[in-house]
């Protein structure tokens, strides 16, 4: 580490410098109407015609250093934030290549705002890269392109490693400068899989080694995370993100472990009392619920996440597996056969009280709690000889469908804004994870090397 | 031998200029120590674990800092035994789908086990459980356990002490037959046994 500052530096991200609207601009009075949190909006961008998302031009960033890193940092960041801001579809996004017959900016004070009027923008944003004594320095400015005027504007600083960063941050915060609106553009996916294609040793059989494995939410930047040389699946990423617990058999008898990312410390709360699975955080972080058999059945149970007050929360002779927390803390959902198949039900995660069964399908498995403000469970329902990705509604008892025998899809988890699920699929022949908009648009594959499972999106 | 003298050379050289590096190295200090070689001690991680860089201040995701490696817990993966397990004596156990009942034949099976275990009364086995991959991976990971367990209740039943059994759970992770039909299923819905002590 120390003998890399630039690498700290880049998830350090950078001192983030508010500059806000600029302000030879005039003073404008507030929009009209306010979303949600007008504290948090500026200016808003809108369309003339209502109900039509704004379309918003994102061109290249503007190198101001002719070496071919900052060129090639400008670049990725305009084209990194283009899909970023494209991912919510709180904006129309017009197409890169319209941009060709209009003139690249040198700086921000000469943008041709009547030609991208023509184009139909009504945002545009336009930014610049330079060196710094870290690394780089980003302005962006968001322009309401009829008003000429910028509504938004920052300045970052940090390392050059990374500039994806740079657009998911930006991104992240037009979309609630603008929309109100959390967006996921830095969040990550956590997932187990093959791809280093490593043995397990000392056992007869040929058995493939899984570890689990990191990627930001568009599945650049993947990492791995454990060197178990062992089976290492279902992780769970901790509320904070600075965790994922996870079910490894590197002692021989599956186990829960947790890997502190940014720490290089491995803990394994339970230490080994019974053959523990498929840990998930409380939404406070304070506990795992998670699957065991050391009562002689598998059952569920909570405890601290030191390992401490450990809790038996099921006690029944069906299987009981698969736990998942409701946003608030106070309900449990999971997977019983208690009826004969496969089915979820929820419970209060006190412990008392009777579990309410909640689908009647032919096999139903992985129910994952949607975030506020949705109140939804995503899980995988058998189909047909596959899996394919559903949602509750919880309110209205209504269910949907997401995705439609392409392939078998299992293991949904949300966005931490809920509009998203990213799940696992055989769709495209191994098995890959992908993420899809919670009405069932936009399909994108995340990873594509090895076969990759048990996804887990972070808050 | 004068092969030798040619081939000590080179080692030679790299030493002085190892030592020489050193000093312009250590240039900025005045001292003027003999240079005396003295071998740095190797960092002391045994079967080169990666070492564990100190906790940085800030995230640090450029590079994931790689948790120290397991110590196995027992080292019983002797060759005997590994030989033992590839003409096993013990049969494996066979299951419907997303059952974990023990139909005639796996009763047959295990009966034929226990006798097994009964003329090997030293043998400490594994029970392993294992699925189909038409099941989810999740759900899996209990039918596995249900598996194990059943086969281990019915050797207790015979007889077959419980501190001899150990029982683990795959899920649908370790398929025995890659395919993707029914034959491969069918092969794959088992409890198999590993032998872990004799």
């Amino acid at each position: 580490m120390l003998h890399n500052p630039r690498s700290l530096m880049s998830l350090a991200l950078a001192t983030v410098l508010l500059q806000g609207p600029e302000p030879q601009q005039a003073p404008q009075p507030p929009p009209p109407q306010p979303p949600q949190q007008p504290s948090e909006i500026g200016l808003v961008i809108r369309t003339r015609e209502p109900g039509v998302p704004p379309k918003y031009a994102v061109p290249d960033f503007v190198a101001l250093a002719s070496d071919a890193e900052t060129q090639a940092a400008a670049k990725t960041i305009g084209q990194v934030l283009w899909d970023d801001l494209n991912f919510e579809r709180e904006f129309y996004l017009s197409p890169r290549d319209t941009y060709a017959s209009i003139p690249a900016a040198r700086t921000l004070s000469q943008i041709p705002f009547d030609r991208w009027r023509e184009l139909g923008a009504d945002g545009l944003v336009m930014g610049t890269v330079q060196r710094d004594t870290n690394g780089l320095r980003v302005e962006v400015r968001l322009y309401d392109v009829r008003g000429e005027r910028s509504v938004f504007g920052k300045e970052y600083t940090g390392s050059a490693a990374n500039p994806r960063l740079y657009a998911h941050t930006i991104s992240d915060e037009i979309h609630q400068n603008q929309r109100a609106l959390r967006g996921v553009a830095r969040s990550k996916l956590t997932f187990s899989s093959d791809r280093d294609a490593e043995k397990m040793a000392g056992t007869v059989e040929n058995r493939n080694v899984k570890e689990i494995y990191i990627t930001d939410y568009d599945g650049a930047n993947a990492r791995r995370v454990t060197v178990n040389r062992s089976l290492t699946i279902t992780p769970s990423w901790s509320p904070d993100g600075r965790a994922i617990a996870y079910t490894s058999y590197k002692r021989g008898a599956p186990d829960v472990f947790i890997s502190f990312i940014y720490q290089g410390k491995q803990e394994e709360p339970s230490r080994g009392r019974g053959q523990n699975f498929l840990p998930a955080w409380s939404p406070d972080g304070s506990r795992l619920a998670f699957m065991s058999n050391r009562d002689g059945n598998p059952d569920l149970y909570v405890m601290n996440a030191d390992g401490g007050s450990v809790r038996r929360m099921t006690n029944h002779p069906a299987i009981d597996v698969t736990p998942t927390w409701s946003p608030n803390g106070n309900q449990i959902a999971f997977v019983s056969d208690r009826t004969g198949t496969p089915q979820i039900y929820v419970m209060d995660a006190d412990g008392l009280g009777p579990a309410r069964q909640l689908t009647h399908e032919s096999y139903c498995d992985r129910p994952t709690w949607s975030p506020a403000p949705y109140n939804e469970i995503a899980y995988c329902s058998r189909t047909g000889p596959g899996f394919d990705i559903k949602v509750l509604d919880l309110a209205s008892g209504e269910r949907r469908q997401l995705t439609f025998g392409e392939g078998s899809n299992e293991s949904p988890t949300f966005a931490g804004n809920g509009r998203h699920v990213a799940f696992s699929s055989t769709r495209a022949g191994k098995s890959q994870i992908f993420t899809i908009a919670r009405d069932g648009k936009d399909l994108r594959q995340v990873t594509k090397t090895g076969n990759n499972f048990t996804p887990n999106w972070s808050r | 031998m004068p092969r030798n003298h040619s081939m000590i050379k080179p080692s030679v050289c790299t030493s002085l200029l190892a030592l020489g590096l050193l000093v312009l190295m250590a240039g900025g200090c005045a001292k003027k120590t003999p240079p005396v070689a003295r071998p740095m001690p190797p960092p002391s991680r045994p079967g080169g674990i990666p070492a564990r860089p100190p906790a940085p201040p800030e995230p640090v995701l450029e590079q994931p800092v790689i948790p120290p490696e397991p110590v196995a817990e027992e080292s019983i993966g002797s060759k005997s035994l590994d030989d033992l397990n590839r003409d096993s004596p013990l049969k494996a156990v066979f299951f419907d789908y997303d059952s974990a009942e023990l139909a005639a034949d796996a009763q047959a099976a295990l009966t034929s086990n226990a006798q097994v275990l009964k003329t090997y009364a030293t043998w400490v086995v594994t029970i392993e459980g294992h699925c189909d991959e038409r099941g989810t991976a999740e759900y899996n990971l209990a039918l596995g356990e249900r598996r194990a367990i059943a086969a281990r209740g019915y050797l207790v039943s015979l007889g077959i002490p419980g501190d001899r059994l150990r029982t683990i759970s795959y899920g649908k992770e370790f398929p025995f037959d890659s395919g993707h039909d029914e034959s491969a299923w069918r092969k794959n819905r088992r409890a198999h046994f590993v032998i872990t002590a004799k």
